[in-house]
């Protein structure tokens, strides 16, 4: 069999993973867009119309004429959807700068380490990430609450004589989105820094450059790649995170990914959020492809 | 140059501490006496003896092992194969939609893959339930496993089956007898990794879920809403166990294989 049979398995290595994604990634999307132009039904499914391998075309045809846009232009009249939408990008817009500012110092300090403990440093950022992302959250719960342990030490040292309200506030969902997403900032950070030439600051500081500068100049731009990508893997999530404002945010904290929930769980409009998402998806496709691209880019250096 | 200053040492302790000092408290709050979680009321285990009694609970543990293990499972496969059809095939019709759609999922909110895979299941008829859950997890995780296996195929010193080939080995015999050995701590850390995150996921096990197939993590979000118990506390202290010990265990079992191969190689170029 020889070439043959080598070319064949070759294209299966390549179909079997492409055909399981095109199946339960790709077409569910346009699943959604579909639905996302029906119209809600009290029935099982809860929308209309729905089609049927049995329908002729004269049928399909018929079903095809009764989808509308309808759905999308009452997320554009309703100011509800579109706060939550601008207020889920802004949050997740200042957390990603807060990660990055939190996560900046630490993975400036690992990639300085001395290279035996490197790699348990490393392990040590990775451990949470494997750990529930909601029992990370729900362990903040018990710190952030009125009684809880934050405002028991602040009252026991007396910084402050009244319990701070943070639970239930947007302080909460960043505190929140800061800690859960700060190991996804750290790791890229980290390997773009421990790739850098450190004689470069060192010449740097040579030609009289102060430390500051040399930073500025030298350090951060060569590690924009790892700023880049650490920002994409915090960003795009967060924008559609349900648990974090659910468990930890307040009334106050209008964010898509619970809006897009209640509407599927509670109000059982499945056309309604079916747009939702796919405006969500819109919102982030540029940021995908960015951040597919750097991806992309990394893998052909790394050839 | 390194300079390992003080600055760095403050930045590397107080991050690890921000880190670590939330599951830490929740861990010891789950060893409470006290049914409040933010007093301490003495030692207890009384929790963790109460949880061997409450039987949903068990029950949605059980069915969070399962899903777990058979969606890893199938999710390795696809994803070494995935893996391997990026690395190796770096021309073919339609790659820039498939890496895309590798990539996609490790960034694309959850509310999103959840909602999409469960239209999906609706539109064609699919029962929800436990196997609706297992699909949709192998999907996500096959895409993680595949980005650590291809960091690890990148790496790859491609003499060692070219040498196989040579020899006359067929390309299948070639992979299971050179290349998966070689690229199998990979693969395991791939596989701990689907399987810790199908073990974590609320969001899309939530959507895809139908009567009767209620995971762990929903279970705790349906009691964390009614308010915070040293039971849920003991629960996390339970998975964070298995989830660290896990991966303690795997980190040192790969890092003693590396260890070994290096050795071996070295040992292979300075035989004559």
């Amino acid at each position: 069999m020889g070439k043959l049979g080598s070319a064949f398995y070759n294209r299966l290595v390549i179909i079997i993973p492409y055909v399981w994604l095109l199946l339960f990634f790709m077409a569910p999307f346009f699943i959604v867009f579909r639905i996302s132009l029906s119209t809600t039904a009290i029935a099982m499914p809860p929308y209309e119309p729905v089609f049927a391998l049995a329908d002729g075309w004269a049928e399909f045809w018929a079903k095809m004429r009764t989808f509308s846009f309808e759905n999308y232009s009452y997320l554009f009249d309703d100011p509800l959807y579109l706060n939550a939408y601008i207020s889920s990008v802004v949050i997740a817009g200042v957390s990603t700068f807060l990660t990055l500012l939190i996560a900046y110092p630490i993975a400036y300090g690992m990639a300085q380490a001395p290279r035996s403990i490197r790699p348990t440093l490393l392990m040590l950022v990775i451990l949470p990430f494997w750990t529930s992302f909601l029992i990370r959250v729900y362990a903040w719960i018990a710190i952030l609450k009125p009684e809880g342990l934050f405002n028991q030490l602040l009252l026991s040292v007396h910084a402050i004589d009244t319990p701070l309200i943070i639970l239930n506030t947007n302080v909460a969902v960043y505190i929140g989105i800061v800690y859960s997403y700060l190991p996804f900032m750290v790791l890229p950070l980290y390997s773009s820094l421990e790739k850098m030439d450190g004689t470069l600051i060192e010449a740097a500081q040579d030609l009289g450059c102060t430390p500051i500068t040399a930073f500025w100049r030298v350090t951060f731009p060569l590690s924009l790649p790892g700023v880049v990508a650490g920002c994409m893997l915090v960003f795009i999530p967060a924008v559609g995170e349900f648990v974090i404002p659910d468990l930890l945010g307040g009334s106050e904290t209008l964010m898509i990914g619970k809006t897009l929930w209640n509407e599927f769980n509670s109000n059982r409009d499945w056309p309604v959020s079916s747009a939702v998402a796919t405006i969500l998806l819109l919102i982030l496709v540029i940021p995908i492809v960015f951040f597919q691209n750097a991806q992309a880019k990394a893998d052909e250096q790394g050839r | 140059m390194l300079r390992w200053t003080r600055f760095n040492i403050a930045s590397v302790a107080l991050g690890f501490a921000f880190l670590y000092l939330p599951i830490v408290l929740l861990v010891v709050f789950s060893f409470n006496e006290s049914k409040l979680v933010t007093v301490w009321g003495g030692f207890s285990t009384k929790w963790y003896v109460s949880l061997l009694h409450n039987q949903a609970l068990l029950d949605a543990a059980w069915v969070t092992i399962r899903v777990g293990l058979l969606s890893a499972t199938a999710a390795t496969v696809l994803g070494t194969l995935a893996a391997i059809a990026l690395v190796r095939y770096t021309r073919f019709r339609g790659r820039m939609l498939f890496s895309g759609m590798v990539y996609a999922p490790l960034v694309m909110p959850e509310v999103i893959t959840g909602l999409s895979l469960l239209l999906l299941f609706v539109a064609i008829g699919f029962d929800r339930g436990f196997w609706t859950i297992t699909l949709a997890h192998t999907t996500l995780t096959m895409c993680f496993v595949a980005v650590v296996v291809q960091s690890r195929l990148l790496t790859f010193d491609r003499s060692i089956e070219e040498a196989a080939q040579d020899l006359g080995a067929p390309p299948v015999r070639t992979f299971f007898e050179v290349t998966l050995p070689i690229i199998a701590p990979a693969v395991l850390s791939g596989w701990i990794l689907a399987f810790t995150l199908s073990l974590d996921d609320l969001v899309i096990a939530s959507f895809t879920s139908g009567p009767g197939a209620t995971t762990l993590p929903m279970k705790i979000y349906s009691q964390v809403r009614l308010g915070v118990t040293p039971e849920i506390n003991a629960v996390c202290t339970i998975l964070i166990a298995v989830v660290a010990i896990g991966v303690i265990c795997a980190s040192t079992i790969t890092k003693r294989r590396e260890l070994q191969r290096e050795r071996d190689e070295r040992a292979a170029a300075n035989a004559p």
